[in-house]
């Protein structure tokens, strides 16, 4: 999943620095990452994961790290999961 | 809690004595000669009121968010250029006190502000950034031994002349992104301001806002220890719109009132005809109580939302939609409900020496969608549009 989400970021984050390059905890807005940046990054992260994020969700430290945005997804989809 | 509500209510008389005697009889003057209120300002410290929502334990008033509100709402009644002050003042200090954190510089600062009644501008728009408060072109730059600059390019600070400290936005350190913003606090003592333009606009006149290039050496203390884009999320970028709303109903408020006075000297010439523009007045109610529930709704909201744990709403973008939408609609409401005034009194409406003028109120009001522009304000909520869902 780590390495999706780092995907998505390259495709959709427009961070001026190689995203390959990115520890999972490094701050993504502190590296670049714009607001208006961040709303593509999520949607694409809610098509490719074909999951929606829920408004409690939908705030910078969510988004702020390959880490958040990893314990997010698995969160929802552990939520899905359920019966 | 009754002791609490008499020291809210004894805050809040005391505004309103200083917008009925002192804002209202000098505010033709601050609007013509386009002069800074300090008739006003002067009254504001001895009622101590530029320290009223400072906790008591730091010195202050220890005034709730509601109060502060209100008051915005008194002076604005009164003299818009006068509220804007007063209310810009207070985004500073509130913003302050919700992201202390317990720094000891920062407490010191603000028993300070208390003492000395210390009046506080915000340097925050730039030269560079498109209008967007979220980036910034200036840094923190590091300088001898432990000290920093600073020089940022500002395309207006209102009343920045008169201020005794300034509230800064900067870049993290100066190979920091754009978007990596800090804050902070520099005194008068530690920094110069060369003008860049100057002052004769169409309205909030009195709040004396030219260009500046402000440069300040500061220490690291003064920059405030939670980064800049929450503190804006939490507190400044909500509590500016709450703000100043209240400040733009103050005014579209005091235009109603004028129209009324207008309607009702009509009725009492021709006892028994209503004057037709009493229609007109029943209409012009209909749009100023619209400004007021989008107002009054948005502060309880965000009252709520700041007492809960962590106040994580705050942080969501259905809440920065919800604030920005105040925003919006009251910046196009509150000149909107200005020329309703207008449309009832007429020519003495329009002149500018009559007990029914309106003209200040309605420039002032004007300034209300260019004071972040509402268009920038659209494009952020089109984008935030496109994932957030209960809206």
């Amino acid at each position: 999943m780590t390495d999706e989400i780092r995907q998505i970021i390259s495709d959709h984050g427009r961070l001026p620095i190689d995203v390959s390059t990115l520890e999972v905890d490094a701050d993504l807005y502190r590296s670049g990452m714009t607001s208006h940046a961040s709303v593509n990054v999520m949607l694409a992260l809610e098509d490719h994961f074909d999951v929606e994020f829920p408004d409690r969700m939908l705030k910078r430290s969510v988004f702020e790290s390959i880490a958040a945005i990893e314990g997010a997804l698995v969160e929802l989809q552990s939520e899905t999961a359920l019966p | 809690m009754s002791v609490s509500v008499d020291r809210e209510q004894a805050f809040l008389s005391s505004i309103c004595d200083i917008a009925d005697e002192v804002a209202a009889p000098n505010c033709d003057s601050v609007d013509r000669d386009a002069r800074f209120p300090v008739e006003t300002i002067d009254a504001l410290r001895d009622a101590r009121a530029l320290s009223a929502f400072i906790p008591s334990d730091l010195g202050g008033g220890g005034v709730s968010f509601e109060t502060i509100a209100a008051a915005c709402f008194e002076l604005g009644r009164r003299c818009g250029a006068s509220a804007m002050v007063f209310a810009m003042h207070q985004i500073q200090v509130v913003t302050m006190v919700r992201h202390l954190d317990g720094s000891p510089w920062f407490e010191e600062y603000l028993r300070e502000v208390a003492s000395e009644q210390r009046l506080i501008a915000s340097v925050t728009s730039e030269i560079g950034t498109g209008g967007d408060m979220g980036r910034s072109v200036a840094a923190v730059t590091p300088a001898q031994g432990e000290t920093y600059t600073l020089e940022k390019k500002a395309p207006t600070v209102s009343y920045g002349a008169y201020a005794d400290d300034l509230f800064i936005t900067l870049r993290r350190d100066p190979g920091a992104e754009p978007s990596d913003q800090v804050v902070v606090l520099v005194r008068d003592d530690q920094t110069t301001l060369e003008p860049t333009g100057s002052w004769d606009p169409l309205g909030m006149r009195g709040t004396c806002s030219p260009g500046y290039v402000v440069k300040a050496d500061f220490a690291a203390e003064q920059i405030l220890g939670t980064p800049f884009p929450r503190v804006a999320a939490e507190s400044m970028v909500p509590v500016s719109h709450i703000l100043w709303s209240h400040l733009w109903l103050g005014i579209a408020t005091d235009a109603f009132d004028r129209a009324r006075a207008f309607v009702r000297a009509a009725a009492k010439q021709k006892p028994g005809e209503p004057p037709p523009t009493a229609l007109r007045l029943s209409h012009l109610m209909s749009e100023l109580s619209l400004l007021r529930a989008e107002v009054s709704s948005a502060l309880a909201e965000f009252v709520t939302a700041s007492e809960e744990p962590g106040r994580e709403r705050l942080s969501t973008m259905a809440s920065a939609l919800r604030f920005n939408n105040l925003k919006i609609a009251a910046s196009e409401q509150a000149p909107r409900v200005c020329q309703g005034a207008l449309g009832v009194c007429g020519i003495v409406g329009f002149k500018n020496d009559t007990p029914f003028s309106v003209g200040r109120h309605l420039r002032d009001t004007m300034s209300a969608c260019l004071m972040v522009a509402n268009e920038r304000i659209h494009q952020t909520n089109a984008s935030l549009l496109l994932i957030a869902k209960d809206v």
